[in-house]
């Protein structure tokens, strides 16, 4: 192997660029990015970087000399046109760029509401990019009332932060509750309850029928008939993995680029990490959308470049920070049939265990890193403790993990 | 420099393979009794701020409990991400089974 090439200078492109030269790799790698910068963290851009002006700078997961010292070719400004298979090289705007190993790591794009509920109006965002992020605390620091499409960790996090701008916040989400395909139930009450405090208004099960406005936009209509007054309109609505270089290229996707448990797609030296990639996962096709998905996804796609032949077999973590609330997951919650409270130390802090029968499935935390760390190594390793010690708040979850 | 050290707490304390916050001269700092002996470094994560008497010990390992960034608590240096920044360590001696850390005045 001389000549890894990777598509999209995100987080997962990066992971597997840097794991590279950790394993002493010493062949070129190229990371061809299309957003114009070094490749940066995204999770600040809904929170810290909506409270005041975004720092550009702030969120950069490393700084340029750390490319030159372990002489990663970042070519930030250069998108992808093209893959031909056979020849082994990508298409650029003025050159075929050879490789022997091509990792995508193309991210995703966020959904955008149709066109019949826009109406071309101005003033209604989506956010992916420091760019979005950029433009999202702009209006906010002339908007009078947020309106949040969609009851996501994205959209949650943004209303918070609107919130704490001083906007008035509206927060409407289609589906039965806030938080359905991410969290269990308590945890959203825990989190809605945060919002109202903070007199965010959430609607649920209320969809979005139009917005109104000449140019600007100006308010929304809602599908139970109410109005809404907004000057400024957030889209979080999910998310669509970037899979169209993969797919007019012949690789198979569904739902994403779909790739072996390797990692690997279907076509042999081609891989794929992070957003973009759908993998088999407890018989599924599964997709994460997650920093610990990006960057361990990634480190294992450079290991197998190197032969190691390794499967990728994650454990799903995740977290989201609101108001004064810190909120960690670890699993998946799916196929539960009962959840155990735990009460933390603090009055602001509780836990909640998702039990499949005996087995421990996932666990949602808010307010106690201590828990949440001792709860992911819980679950990496297949332990489940007895329900009873976990409700049990004089039980030491530090010795549940060594006994 | 002239070294300057603090008492910090007993070694029974800390548990093996464990960690204890500690705050010396206003200093949040982190003690760890790891199967190498005992290490001192600063208590807050590099990444974000999380108390690392949080996290959890494996080893000479310390997990940051946030966004388990990792470090070697030896020789503090970030073992993977999202930590890219090491960590500041400090000298620790134990005597009469007292853990003493040298600390900048
Ligand atoms: C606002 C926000 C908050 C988040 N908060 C959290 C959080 O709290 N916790 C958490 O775990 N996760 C969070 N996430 C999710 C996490 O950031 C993503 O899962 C992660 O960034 C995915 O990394 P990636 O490298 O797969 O994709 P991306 O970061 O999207 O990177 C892909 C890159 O590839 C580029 N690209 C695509 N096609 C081409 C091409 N043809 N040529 C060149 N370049 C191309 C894209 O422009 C992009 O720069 C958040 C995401 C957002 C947007
Ligand atoms: S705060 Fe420690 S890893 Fe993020």
């Amino acid at each position: 192997m001389r000549n890894v090439a990777i598509v999209g200078a995100g987080l997962a492109g990066f992971s597997v660029a840097r794991r590279l030269r950790e394993l002493d790799y010493t062949g070129a790698i190229t990371l061809f990015g299309d957003e114009g910068a070094l490749p940066y963290d995204r999770p600040p851009l809904s929170k810290g970087s909506l409270k005041a002006s975004v720092d550009a700078s702030g969120a950069t997961l490393r700084p340029s000399e750390f490319f030159e010292e372990n002489q990663i070719a970042l070519r930030p400004s250069e998108p992808v046109l093209g893959i031909d298979t056979t020849a082994r090289t990508l298409q650029l705007r003025g050159e075929a760029f050879a490789f022997d190993a091509l990792v995508l790591a193309t991210g995703a794009t966020p959904r955008a509401l149709p066109n019949a509920i826009i109406r071309g109006l101005h003033g209604v965002h989506g956010l992916r990019t420091l760019a979005d992020a950029q433009r999202i605390s702009q209006a906010f620091g002339t908007a009078q009332h947020a309106l949040i499409v969609g009851g996501g960790y994205i959209g949650l996090e943004v209303a918070a932060a609107a919130a704490e701008r001083g906007l008035r916040v509206t927060l409407i989400e289609a589906g039965p509750r806030i938080l359905g395909r991410v969290a269990g139930p308590p945890t959203a009450d825990a989190i809605r309850a945060a919002h109202k405090r903070k007199g965010v208004d959430i609607r649920e099960g209320v969809g979005l029928s139009a917005l109104v406005g000449t140019d600007q936009v100006k308010g929304a209509i809602l599908s139970d008939g109410a109005h809404v007054a907004a000057d400024c309109v957030i889209v979080g609505i999910g998310i669509d993995p970037n899979v169209t270089l993969a797919k007019s290229a012949g690789l198979a996707t569904e739902n994403g680029i779909l790739v072996d448990p390797t990692c690997q797609t279907s076509q042999p030296g081609i891989w794929a990490a992070g957003d973009c990639a759908a993998f088999p996962m407890a018989d599924q096709i599964t997709r994460l959308e997650s920093v610990g998905n990006a960057i361990e996804m990634g480190e294992v796609v450079a290991a197998n470049i190197m032969g190691q032949s390794r499967p990728y077999a994650p454990t799903a973590w995740f977290w989201s920070d609101q108001f004064d609330l810190k909120l960690q997951m670890v699993g998946l919650s799916p196929g539960y049939d009962r959840i155990v409270t735990r009460p933390g130390v603090n009055p602001d802090a509780i836990s909640h265990w998702y039990y499949a029968g005996e087995r421990l499935l996932s666990v949602d935390i808010i307010n106690e890193p201590k828990t949440y760390i001792i709860a992911k190594r819980l679950i990496e390793t297949g332990k489940s403790p007895p329900p009873a010690q976990i409700a049990d708040q004089s039980v030491n979850l530090k010795v549940l993990l060594k006994s | 420099m002239s070294s300057n050290w603090v008492l910090a707490c007993a070694a029974n304390d800390v548990d093996e393979e464990d960690v204890l916050g500690v705050e010396l001269n206003g200093q949040k700092l982190a003690v760890y009794n790891t199967p190498k002996g005992f290490f001192a470094t600063d208590g807050i994560c590099t990444h974000e701020v999380a108390q690392l008497e949080d996290g959890l010990v494996i080893g000479t390992v310390i997990e940051c409990p946030l966004h388990q960034g990792r470090f070697d608590v030896t020789n503090g240096k970030a073992l993977s991400a999202p930590v890219c920044v090491d960590l500041k360590t400090y000298p620790t001696k134990v005597e009469d089974g007292d853990v003493y850390i040298d600390v900048p005045v």
